[in-house]
């Protein structure tokens, strides 16, 4: 045991400083008054200059969550959150001109540089020194509640993809929107979802149309910077006939001593033969090595499968978050159509993880592959949740559920909660499941070779998740990599 | 001269066991040094102890390595100055290709000493020639490393990464078990390219056969935590014939 207690200890001690995107950058904002109420609602509406019917479904939201009480279900505990404490709009004050780069706020993009966020498209252009072959990445950046700027705009239009803060597409595309929002997740879906519906600021928009593969990679970031401000993105992806996209989404937030909010829902709409691929590295502010602060992350992300052959693709790596409930889901509606969910979850110190996927079978020869690795450290607990259901007229249904728990010290606790439903006797679903605890001899036997005691734990559960990270988009899956060790080890990266 | 490693004296235990009861043993550069004895002698013990594994407490004596004291330092550090253990059985690690593991290995003893890292088109030809002695081709150097390597595979990897690290010291615990003759014949041969002035080896065995193929300077038997025995390769021989029986007794 002697081994894994070091690490153990390390691993303890590095929460805090480990931390790298911790800092607070140092801009005027404007701020709602604390509070959620209708005119809180109005009031966010307002500002985005929002027409009627836009306003009308977040105060139906609105009035809907006040009859909702929050989910218990989840293997997670943390006081209840009083949500007349949060800021619920916060924007940098410079308003952030979007046709330009340079009239976004200096101290904005130097944040996003020191996060390694390439937004300026002249840098990139000018290919400092970039391994050739390497794939542009359009970004948009969401600061706060607030998108400050969307590189490659014009090329990606000139594809004919819109890619666009969604404050600006429900003015710019009221049609698509109108027909898409909530379309996948229902504004009464759960209480953080209609809270969302109810006061999101902004978020992405994605419009891929019939038989175009987008030319380039799509990326967002968001940065949570204020204070006792809950982030409430909204990100609408839709890939018409034919049409493909790779989407790419990071997160960060400072170090705070308080929790902050964050309850994003992200709606993926496929159409036939359509492949829409999401993922994510989310690396939220985890809490100090007490258990202070760090990010309460509820998100809903959901896919629809909506025509046949239709695929959707989720890969997540979860190192961030004091509190991560998270269940990237796929509707399997189209003939023939798939769902993929490769997941990486890590949870160190205090962290609380219960994240997984639902595959929801409904059309006829659909099939879904879950595979999941969990990693808990620390006085960590990492749940893994899944529900794999096949209607009774999805005959031919497949799926195979593999998930994998690596322990590392004897504080932490990994679990995993399968939930199958089959009303069809032709469906065929496999599940496999494994717990381990990370190998002391192996540990040892790398030592031996001259590793590190952190460096054999990073080699070993870079090994671990290995065919998960092989799911990612290289820039990402390199990012990633590090990310893990760094958040497994007492190195800073 | 001091020699290359000087064993006074050395009580270990292990989960509250004394295994090692008094063993002294001096390896100087260039020799090839061989230990034999009964199974549950301490063999093992004593190749786990000096690659420093958690679990091995010492209780007594001293041990030099390069004129240092080795129980001071640390495993990782043990292997940066040069010794090296090939394990009896060689551990698996799952997603973590062979070529990989050698990098992070060969660099992290580079980082340690103060050297820079081997660029990865340096490495891969150092790797490549190595491994053509050994009849190691590059699909098994993609794979995740030892995992459903066979019994020959793993020992031929290990003598990879013993002569890719250029150690000070080789300890080979039982490298001939599990092979058959062919298997164990690539592998001695392998060791034997390693024998030179400046490096020393202690060759672990159960059998005499392995001896055939990488001759020793010095046999030794170990047997009850103790050297009971020291010759030259003869000794091997007269083992062989009349096996373990009288040190066995003696221990009890
Ligand atoms: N973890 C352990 N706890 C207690 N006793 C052990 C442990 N490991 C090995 N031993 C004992 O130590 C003795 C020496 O073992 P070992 O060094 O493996 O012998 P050899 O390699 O010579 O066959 C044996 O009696 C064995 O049972
Ligand atoms: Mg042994």
């Amino acid at each position: 045991m002697a081994a894994v207690q070091e690490t153990v200890d390390q691993v303890r001690r590095i929460e805090s400083d480990q931390y790298k995107y911790g800092f607070v950058t140092d801009i005027e904002s404007e701020k709602a008054p604390k509070g959620l109420s209708e005119e809180i609602v109005r009031f966010i509406s307002a500002k985005k200059d929002e027409p009627d019917w836009m306003l009308n479904w977040r105060l139906e939201a609105y009035k809907r969550w006040l009859t909702m009480t929050p989910p218990g279900w989840a293997r997670v505990a943390h006081p209840e959150i009083d949500f007349q404490d949060l800021h619920y709009y916060a924007a940098p004050k410079k308003k952030p001109a979007l046709a330009s780069l340079d009239e976004v706020d200096p101290e904005i993009l130097k944040t996003y540089e020191k996060l390694g966020i390439p937004l300026r498209e002249q840098e990139i252009l000018a290919g400092v020194a970039r391994p050739e072959g390497e794939r542009r990445i359009a970004v948009d950046a969401v600061f706060d509640s607030v998108s400050v700027a969307t590189t490659f705009r014009k090329e990606l239009e000139a594809a004919g993809v819109i890619f666009m803060p969604i404050s600006e597409a429900i003015r710019a595309y009221p049609d698509l929107i109108r027909a898409y929002l909530g379309s996948v997740v229902p504004i009464s879906d759960n209480y953080y979802a209609t809270l969302n519906s109810a006061v999101f600021s902004d978020g992405s928009f994605v419009f891929v149309p019939e038989g175009v593969r987008c030319p380039m990679e799509l990326s967002t970031y968001f940065r949570i910077n204020e204070r006792n401000t809950g982030q409430f993105e909204r990100t609408l992806i839709i890939a018409e006939k034919g049409a493909y996209v790779s989407y790419l989404e990071g997160c960060t937030a400072p170090q705070r001593d308080e929790n902050q909010l964050h309850a994003a829902v992200v709606e993926l709409v496929a159409l036939d033969d359509a492949e829409i691929k999401y993922s994510t590295v989310q690396n939220w502010y985890p809490g100090n090595a007490d258990g202070v602060g760090g990010i309460y992350n509820f998100v809903t992300k959901r896919g629809d499968c909506r025509g046949r052959n239709a695929k959707i693709s989720w890969t997540q790596v979860e190192t961030g978050s004091a509190i991560t409930w998270k269940y990237p889901s796929c509707i399997l509606r189209g003939e023939n159509s798939s769902g993929e969910f490769y997941s990486i979850a890590i949870s160190n110190g205090h962290q609380q993880v219960d994240s997984g996927t639902k595959m929801i079978h409904l059309g006829k020869n659909t099939s879904s592959r879950i595979i999941s690795k969990g990693i808990a450290a620390g006085v960590s607990q990492n749940t893994y949740r899944g529900l794999v259901s096949a209607h009774r007229k999805a005959v031919g249904a497949r799926n195979f559920t593999a998930c994998d728990s690596l322990l590392i010290g004897d504080r932490c606790g990994a679990h995993t909660v399968p939930y199958i439903e089959a009303k069809t006797p032709s469906a065929v679903f496999e599940h496999e499941a494994t717990t381990s605890k990370i190998s002391e001899d192996v540990l040892f036997y790398c030592v031996q070779r001259g590793l590190s005691q952190e460096e054999a734990v990073g080699l070993v559960v870079n090994g671990f998740v290995k065919e998960v990270l092989q799911h990612l988009p290289m820039e990402f899956a390199v990012e990633a990599q590090k990310l893990i060790s760094i958040s497994l080890e007492g190195s800073v990266g | 001269m001091t020699a290359l490693l000087e064993i006074r004296n050395l009580r270990a235990e292990i989960g509250g066991r004394e295994i090692l009861d008094g063993l002294d043993l001096t390896v100087a550069a260039g020799e090839v040094h061989a230990i034999m004895g009964p199974n549950g002698a301490g063999k093992s013990t004593l190749s786990y102890v000096l690659a420093g594994k958690p679990g091995y407490t010492i209780t007594g004596g001293e041990i030099w390595f390069k004129g240092e004291d080795l129980t001071a330092m640390a495993a990782d550090e043990r292997a940066a100055k040069g010794l090296f253990l090939a394990f009896q059985y060689p551990l698996e690690i799952p997603g973590v290709a062979t070529l990989t593991f050698l990098r992070a290995a060969l660099n992290a003893q580079r980082r340690q000493r103060g050297e820079p890292e081997l660029s990865s088109p340096d490495l891969l030809k150092r790797v490549r020639e190595i491994a053509k002695t050994l009849n190691i081709d590059a699909e098994m150097l993609r794979r995740p490393l030892n995992v459903g390597f066979s019994g020959g595979e793993k020992k031929r990897n290990e003598t990879l990464q013993m002569a890719l690290l250029e150690p000070a010291l080789c300890v080979l615990d039982e490298t001939d078990s599990g092979l058959d003759i062919d298997a164990l014949k690539v592998v001695a041969n392998g060791v034997n390219q390693l024998r030179a002035p400046d490096r020393g080896m202690i060759v672990i065995t159960h059998y005499q056969r392995l001896l055939d193929h990488i001759v020793p300077d010095v046999v030794h038997v170990l047997a009850s935590g103790r050297i009971v025995e020291t010759g030259g390769k003869d000794l091997a021989l007269q083992l062989e014939a009349r096996g373990y029986a009288q040190y066995q007794s003696e221990a009890a």
